[in-house]
């Protein structure tokens, strides 16, 4: 269905010239993370339908392309997501109940509710906040990149897009910095065909994404999105020639946005319910767990086992965020700028003062 | 101590913490081998062949990807060549520099100068004679810094550098080579918020920016000898505004006169009309009074009729004057 690189086959079997040898240990991780953020979207939805948080957008179908590609860097590696790699920043550390918080906007949240819900970041595992306008932070990923040359550290920057963010000017600015300074910055564009309710036929007449790359100086590669071992292989090896200083690489993932665009969208305004289920039978999950039996590392018990345990982490963890206040109104000021300027404490104090007259 | 014009003094400035810090970065189009189109970036790059970059031509690329320098610890420090080509920049200016700090909770910051020439007097017409300094200083998150002689420039410059915020350095390219001023070689540094006062008077006060405070000087030289003693406030920096001195020559003058080039509709000047009008009202004994450009495109052929001159001002005293 997909020209490009694959690894897993129907049966669970692996191309043996492109297997990347994973442990059983890793090879369960990446499968752990996939099904985190699986039934995370679920039970987000469902709690965003509750109206108990107000807004999500669900990765159902690129769990793969996220997960996978997020294994695959190293800790010293940055990650610059957009907003649809919760995966990506749970496979970095960040604790689910952050995770919770944030979705909340309540006082654990370290952003203190002040963005939407899914703008996620986690300082500690190298994973930039999140803005919405799309692809203005794939120029910062470049910056990044370039800085770790400038300072002669050795590491690379994934960053995440989708197809309708190589529409933007910052996505041809990144790119073509990134080729004119040799920047160790590995492009991972999510193709997951729709932008909103835009088809990629519309946001170019490219046959592909990945072929951009070649016209910015370096190589562009097509991968099935829905096989989480070649996107980490190749993400795996893009990051590493960034490391050794070859430069960048471009990483097309052909996925599919199996769930609406956010919790605000009906897809079925525009798409097709048969087109969906063409992809559906390809689901990511499902084909790499085949590939673990294949191994010999998976069975119903233990999937059963991880069903259980991770319904109750997340359970745990929406307990555990809802007992949290509502944000100090106080720090709708802090934050602007290091130290508080004094018209910015002016109209904090105005408005905090006793009013009784 | 070196006599300097502006462009010397920037240059000075810029060395000098590349010397000190090796986080400071500069790139934008032409700063390199040309040494930028004004020479401000003239001679760094031979110094520091590893830290001063040519770019493509794409003023969303320079600040996006400077951003992500700063993000990553280093002081970047990009010119944009003149601030009319800052728009394709806006976003990453506005979205992300500014609003970083706050939607991280403080774990990711970027301190960036923007380093940007600004404003008229050069025959530039529409699109190398800009002052669009309010959409900056309209927007939370950002510091606007705007000199008005060469030692500041560099004093100024050399604090914006070492600001853990993102500051638009606003520089105003009809002074660039109009005078030079004694600037000392080493640490020079003005800080942030404080404006200064540039000459003293009890009967009006001229509050003003960049090349305007030149032309309130002028203004206030030729109302002392109509017996008018004019105190000129050079505000320096506009955001973080310094609202106490501002504050106290207008309730000792009375009188307040705002000039400012850029268009007159919700310029910068109105905010300082509105402050004013909040917070000294009981001691005004005139209206506030703006002299600024006109709400019309920077024009090419009539620049010196666009352009708020010492005449206008004198004439906006006179009529704060006899009220």
């Amino acid at each position: 269905m997909v020209d490009a690189l694959h690894i897993i086959r129907d049966d669970g079997s692996t191309d043996p010239r492109l297997d990347p040898e994973l442990s059983e240990e890793d090879a369960v991780r990446l499968y752990r993370g996939m099904s985190l953020q699986r039934i995370l979207d679920n039970r987000m939805l469902a709690l965003q339908r509750q109206g108990r948080i107000g807004f999500y957008g669900p990765s159902l179908g690129q769990e793969a392309a996220i997960v996978g590609a997020a294994m695959a860097m190293e800790p010293e590696d940055w990650i610059v997501p957009q907003y649809r790699e919760p995966g990506a920043a749970l496979i970095r550390g960040m604790p689910l109940k952050e995770l919770l918080c944030q979705l909340i906007g309540n006082a654990e949240d370290p952003v203190h509710g002040r963005q939407m819900p899914c703008h996620y970041v986690y300082r500690k595992g190298n994973y930039l906040s999140i803005s919405s306008p799309v692809g203005t932070q794939i120029p910062h990923a470049v910056g990044i990149a370039w800085a770790m040359r400038l300072r002669g550290e050795p590491h690379a920057v994934l960053v995440f897009f989708g197809d309708g963010a190589t529409s933007t000017a910052d996505f041809h600015a990144a790119m073509n910095f990134a080729g004119v300074f040799r920047t160790p910055t590995v492009f991972l564009c999510n193709n997951n065909q729709w932008a909103i309710s835009v088809p990629v036929a519309r946001q170019t007449a490219s046959a592909t994404l990945a072929q951009k790359a070649p016209a910015y100086g370096f190589d562009g590669v097509r991968v099935d999105g829905m096989d989480a071992l070649a996107v980490f292989r190749a993400t795996g090896d893009a990051a590493r020639r960034a490391r050794e200083g070859h430069g960048p690489t471009m990483i097309e993932a052909v996925t599919y946005r199996l769930g609406p665009h956010s919790s605000s969208d009906d897809p079925s305004r525009y798409r097709d319910e048969s087109e969906v289920a063409l992809w559906r039978a390809r689901d990511p999950i499902a084909r790499y767990r085949r590939y673990l039996e294949h191994a010999g590392w998976w069975d119903d018990g233990r999937e059963a086992r991880l069903e259980q345990e991770i319904g109750d982490e997340i359970t745990r963890a929406i307990q555990e965020a809802e007992r949290a206040p509502p944000p100090a109104v106080e720090t709708l000021f802090t934050d602007v700028y290091a130290e508080m300027p004094d018209h910015l404490r002016d109209q904090r104090d105005a408005f905090l003062a006793p009013r009784g007259r | 101590m070196p006599a300097m014009t502006m462009v010397q003094a920037i240059n000075n400035a810029l060395r000098e913490e590349m010397r000190r810090d090796d986080r400071v970065i500069v790139l934008g189009e032409d700063v390199g081998r040309n040494g930028g189109v004004f020479r401000c970036t003239e001679g760094l790059l031979d110094e520091f062949p590893e830290r001063v970059f040519d770019t493509p031509l794409a003023e969303g690329g320079i600040i996006g990807t400077a951003i992500g320098m700063a993000l990553y610890g280093l002081r970047p420090v990009p010119e944009i060549q003149f601030m009319d080509f800052i728009y394709p920049a806006f976003d990453q200016i506005v979205s992300e520099a500014a609003k970083m700090r706050y939607r991280s909770g403080g774990q990711f910051t970027v301190p960036m100068t923007i380093r940007t020439p600004f404003g008229g007097g050069i025959r530039g017409g529409h699109y190398h004679s800009q002052s669009s300094e309010a959409y900056f200083c309209h927007t939370p998150g950002l510091k606007v810094v705007v000199p008005s002689t060469p030692k500041e420039a560099k004093g100024l410059l050399t604090a914006s550098i070492r600001d853990p915020d993102p500051v638009m350095f606003l520089e105003p390219k009809k002074l660039y080579r109009s005078s030079r001023e004694e600037v000392p070689e080493g640490e020079v540094l003005v800080p942030l918020g404080e404006a200064a006062v540039r000459r003293p008077g009890k009967d009006v006060s001229l509050i003003a920016y960049g090349y305007m405070a030149q032309v309130c000087l002028e203004a206030a030289t030729k109302a002392a000898a109509k017996g008018v003693e004019a105190e000129v406030i050079d505000l320096r920096t506009l955001v973080p505004l310094d609202e106490p001195t501002l504050l106290a020559s207008v309730k000792k003058t009375g009188r307040a006169v705002v000039v400012y080039e850029a268009p007159r509709t919700a310029g910068f000047g109105a905010e300082i009309s509105a402050i004013l009008a909040e917070k000294a009202i009981e001691y005004l004994r005139g209206p506030i009074v703006r002299v600024t450009g006109f709400d019309t495109p920077f024009p090419y052929a009539l620049e010196d009729v666009y352009l708020p001159n010492s005449d206008r001002v004198l004439a906006a005293i006179d009529k704060v004057m006899t009220f």
